[in-house]
């Protein structure tokens, strides 16, 4: 059997219903038995700016995009000039034939940088500044073209369907994009229809016309289309298979982990993931009444912070959920969380910085701010999930962890976790232990609420729990609570707060500190999304027979250095991958196990790493003609 | 057994400067919880930063002295997850007004059924006595270089704008007065405010007890003409009575008018109460309905250790 690896792309102004055409593609897709995974890019926009979607598809388990596109479907004539020249030779554009005069000046939307680039480009290849002029380049390199007025499609669907008004239905496009694009590849018409009437079952007046649209597109791309080298018949489907979305992870693990309020403020990519919760506020609870998540919509992220460590304190599993910008706001929160022992959760979607950067794209920019948050020294957890799978019960785990090691835990996930749109096993809520640590439900007699203990974990009282009064206060503290500027009860208070970091690195286990897929002579190393690709990337190399290893670290503080060093012992040659200028990872390694980095592999261009490019690079250093710090720059 | 105002009190030294208004406040606070026959371990104290910060030692209730200016961020989070707890937040103006202006404004807005009590005193004093967000225009306290170059909040003004709907003064040389204030604030069913005028005698040299006494303004009979007047003494009457919005809005420009009463003549008493505007919990039961009796603090999230949750029908959406 011949595998396949097949990328799509359909791009469009933002609001022109890119994101639900590449959601009526990749669920055909899904349920026709492929494993999907799919990246959304988009400006920080509301409406006509440019976004894509790539999809990539394949029989083989996959982790991330490629560069290589082989089909394109486009409405709009900057998604040509913009991606013409990622779609490979044998692949195909499928495009708006009345686009073929647009110039590059009449798309407004394309920068200056952009379009200076793309006129050096047409000028060394002697083409006009234009759609023609792009897509005879594409011809020349090999890529078919399928030019189709989207417009007379309407018409003629109009006048078949005896609807007039189909006939200046723009927002159609995508519909027709996607049609088509199954069409080509001959993906049986069945699942198309299907996962139309899927996703618009409450509407059924649009589902109708949805249905209407893709069923003449997708007859007219058979009919019409010249022959194409590719053909998507289907797969064998696993049973039990998600298509999820990177946000709906952590958002899902909450719920099952009894997260039951998260104070929020707006920020591009988190906010989707407490929408989600709240779209899903009152929960089934098995064998009791139902229960809920108070999502509450804040002033700003310090109060986000502020309430959710207000509601921790009455013994509430309380999370918030920001990126980077919001974060940093909730620093010194953060601190008065880790004086009083308060454990909280703090999801940070990060997105690349500084300041607001590039607000709407990718970065693992936060890891040596998370670590070093806060004014002042006190125990904190950081913790880094690699895809949407693991999120779900990580996020089980890092609740565990704030409320055994009575801290705060920042775990982190990123734009290109947040955007992606995945196939993955079905998630199991019965992996999901929970562990409340010393909370206490009863108490008699006298208590104090930092009491010295063997192990230094105070039990824990909650307000309203009767018999169980204490004080909190960022100040340094008594026993009690109470505010103390004695220099030796300073110091046995420090030193208990302390040594948490020691009982966390005992108490974790290993296999949720670092996992291992493999040491090689060349190894890897790297935290969060980076994963995906770096996983496929080396797959790619076997087959050119490279072996290369991965190590993956979760817990990035404290830094589990005796175990990662211990993990490592047979590398030669350690390369960083992560998506930061300055391997913040890499430092953060030499730390903690005194040892070097070798190479590093970087990307902050915003776009997410793809699996193509760092087998590149890996395999640039095996060859010996590497940079010692190379830096990745493919996607739009 | 009806606890005794001394039950709330805490054997914790208090450090605060002889004469402190503060002290006024916190009796009256303690007056008032017993008073009321709170239970003591359902009841919280929360404060911000400075003097006024400390209060929460000084109750024998759940205290949680938390961060300059985010006092009521902590505060409406625990009465979210909480619902049962009595909350009172307490802090200064310089927390409250100055770097917390944004929760102040916000929290009106939420109406999260709880009080908030400012201790208004026009300087910052833990850091020697600068001026404070409701220090006039062109005063200068004893340890100011110069006179202040802003112009001051109007408390009274700002939490009725911004939708509080219990708004009071008090004045901490007034205690019972104070007290009764804290018993119709905490029973209100919203969120409300109650701004405590309390001098400063280290730092604030111009609202001292003696100007607010009037001490100043006596006649050749020697006769003293306190500023402070009562409210309710004047016929005034704060509350909303029924859900028009002329009679809303008529309370509403009465209470700001009456606020910018200031100089030899200063009003304290409650300026506006509408309990028509409902509380934040109310508008989350009519989200989730049983959010009263089973809310965020009271659920049950697991059986034997493992997740009770069921988000099976999540999970079978999003199958494919």
């Amino acid at each position: 059997m011949i595998s396949t690896d097949f990328t799509w792309l359909i791009g469009g102004p933002q609001g022109s219903g890119v994101e639900s055409g590449a959601n009526i593609f990749s669920r055909v897709c899904a349920e026709m038995g492929y494993h999907v995974f799919g990246k959304r890019e988009f400006y920080s926009n509301i409406k006509g700016e440019h976004s894509y979607f790539a999809v990539r598809i394949s029989d083989q388990k996959i982790h991330s995009n490629v560069n290589d596109v082989k089909l394109m479907a486009s409405f709009d004539a900057e998604t040509i000039f913009r991606h013409y020249d990622e779609v490979v030779s044998g692949g195909g554009i499928i495009y708006d034939a009345d686009l073929d005069d647009i110039t590059t000046d009449r798309v407004h939307t394309l920068d200056a940088p952009f379009r200076e680039r793309l006129h050096k480009t047409l000028e060394s290849r002697k083409k006009p500044f234009s759609i023609a002029g792009v897509l005879e380049i594409a011809k020349e390199n090999g890529v078919k073209l399928y030019p189709v007025s989207f417009k007379a499609i309407l018409e003629a669907l109009a006048e078949e369907t005896e609807n007039s008004r189909l006939k200046g239905l723009v927002r159609m496009f995508n519909v027709i994009g996607v049609s088509l694009s199954l069409g080509l590849v001959k993906m049986p018409p069945d699942s198309l229809q299907k996962t139309i009437g899927t996703i618009f079952s409450k509407k059924q007046e649009i589902a109708k016309i949805n249905q209407q649209t893709a069923n003449y597109s997708y007859n007219y791309a058979t009919a019409k289309f010249e022959e194409f080298p590719h053909t998507l018949s289907g797969s064998q489907k696993e049973p039990g298979t998600l298509l999820v979305q990177g946000f709906q992870g952590t958002a899902l693990g909450k719920m099952a982990c009894g997260c039951r309020m998260q104070p929020y403020y707006p920020i591009t990519p988190a906010s989707d993931e407490s929408v989600f919760l709240e779209s899903n506020e009152i929960l089934e609870i098995t064998d009791d009444r139902p229960g809920s998540t108070a999502v509450i919509q804040t002033e700003d992220e310090i109060c986000a912070m502020g309430m959710t460590i207000g509601s921790a304190l009455t013994g509430t599993r309380s999370a918030t959920c920001t990126s980077g910008p919001g974060f940093a706001l909730m620093t010194e929160m953060l601190g008065w969380a880790g004086i009083n022992e308060v454990p909280v959760v703090i999801t940070n979607y990060q997105r690349s910085g500084p300041s607001t950067g590039l607000p709407t794209r990718h970065g693992q920019d936060d890891l040596l701010f998370s670590v070093f948050a806060g004014h002042g020294d006190f125990p904190k957890i950081v913790y880094a999930s690699g895809d949407v799978e693991e999120s779900f019960y990580d996020t089980g785990n890092v609740f565990n962890y704030a409320d055994v090691f009575q801290v705060p835990v920042i775990h982190l996930m990123d734009k290109f976790i947040a955007s992606s749109v995945v196939t993955c096993p079905r998630f199991d809520p019965s992996k999901i232990t929970i562990n409340r640590g010393k909370l206490l439900e009863k108490i008699e007699g006298e208590y104090e609420r930092f009491a010295f203990t063997e192990d230094g974990i105070s039990p824990r009282s909650r307000l309203g729990l009767d018999n169980g009064i204490f004080w909190d206060t960022g100040d340094e503290s008594d026993e009690k609570g109470h505010i103390t500027e004695d220099p030796v009860l300073r110091v046995k208070m420090m030193d208990k707060r302390m040594s948490r970091l020691d009982l966390i690195l005992k108490e974790i286990p290993e296999e949720e500190k670092a996992v291992s897929f493999g040491v090689e002579d060349y190894t890897v190393i790297t935290w969060g999304s980076s994963k995906g690709p770096i996983l496929d990337a080396i797959e790619m190399l076997k087959k050119d027979g490279i072996s290369i290893g991965l190590v993956q670290i979760k817990l990035l503080h404290p830094f589990p250095g005796d175990y990662v060093t211990s993990l490592l012992k047979d590398a030669k040659t350690i390369i960083d991958v992560e998506a930061n200028h300055s391997a913040q990872l890499g430092k953060l390694f030499k730390q903690n196990t005194q040892r070097n980095i070798d190479y590093s592999i970087l990307k902050y261009t915003g776009r997410a790493m793809t699996s193509t490019e760092i087998y590149d690079s890996l395999k640039k250093i095996v060859e010996n003609k590497a940079e010692k710090r190379e830096v990745l720059m493919h996607g739009a | 057994m009806a606890l005794k105002m001394a039950d709330f009190k805490t054997d914790v030294h208090n450090d605060w400067c002889p004469g402190c208004g503060d002290f006024g406040i916190v009796n009256a606070i303690q007056m008032a919880l017993a008073e009321m026959g709170v239970e003591r371990d359902k009841t919280a104290i929360f404060s911000g930063i400075g003097c006024s910060g400390k209060t929460s030692h000084y109750i024998n209730t759940y205290g949680v002295h938390t961060l300059h200016g985010r006092v009521l961020t902590f505060a409406q989070g625990a009465k979210i997850a909480n619902p049962e707890m009595t909350i009172v937040a307490v802090g200064g103006d310089g927390d409250g007004l100055g770097i917390g202006a944004g929760h102040f404004v916000a929290a009106g807005r939420r109406n999260v059924n709880m009080t908030y009590i400012i201790f208004d005193n026009g300087v910052y004093g833990l850091t020697k006595g600068q001026a404070s967000p409701t220090l006039k225009l062109g005063e200068q306290t004893k340890s100011l270089p110069s006179p202040n170059t802003n112009y001051n909040v109007n408390p009274i003004g700002l939490a009725v704008a911004s939708g509080f709907t219990f708004v009071a003064r008090g004045y901490s040389y007034d205690v019972r007065h104070l007290k009764d204030l804290i018993i119709q604030a905490v029973n209100h069913k919203g969120l409300s405010f109650l701004d405590v005028l309390q001098p400063c005698p280290t730092y604030n040299d111009l609202n001292t007890r003696d100007w607010y006494a009037g001490t100043d303004l006596m006649d050749e009979a020697q006769k003293r003409h306190s500023r402070i007047y009562k409210l309710e003494e004047h016929g005034y009457d704060p509350e909303v009575h029924y859900n028009e919005e002329a009679e809303v809005n008529e309370r509403l420009a009465q209470a700001l008018i009456k606020s910018l009463e200031w100089g030899n003549k200063i009003p304290i008493g409650v300026f506006y109460k509408n309990e028509i505007i409902t509380p934040y919990t109310t508008r989350l039961k009519d989200k989730i309905p049983n959010y009263l009796e089973n809310p965020p603090a009271k659920q049950n999230i697991s059986k034997n250790g493992i997740s009770n949750t069921n988000i099976s029908h999540i999970l079978d959406s999003l199958e494919v």
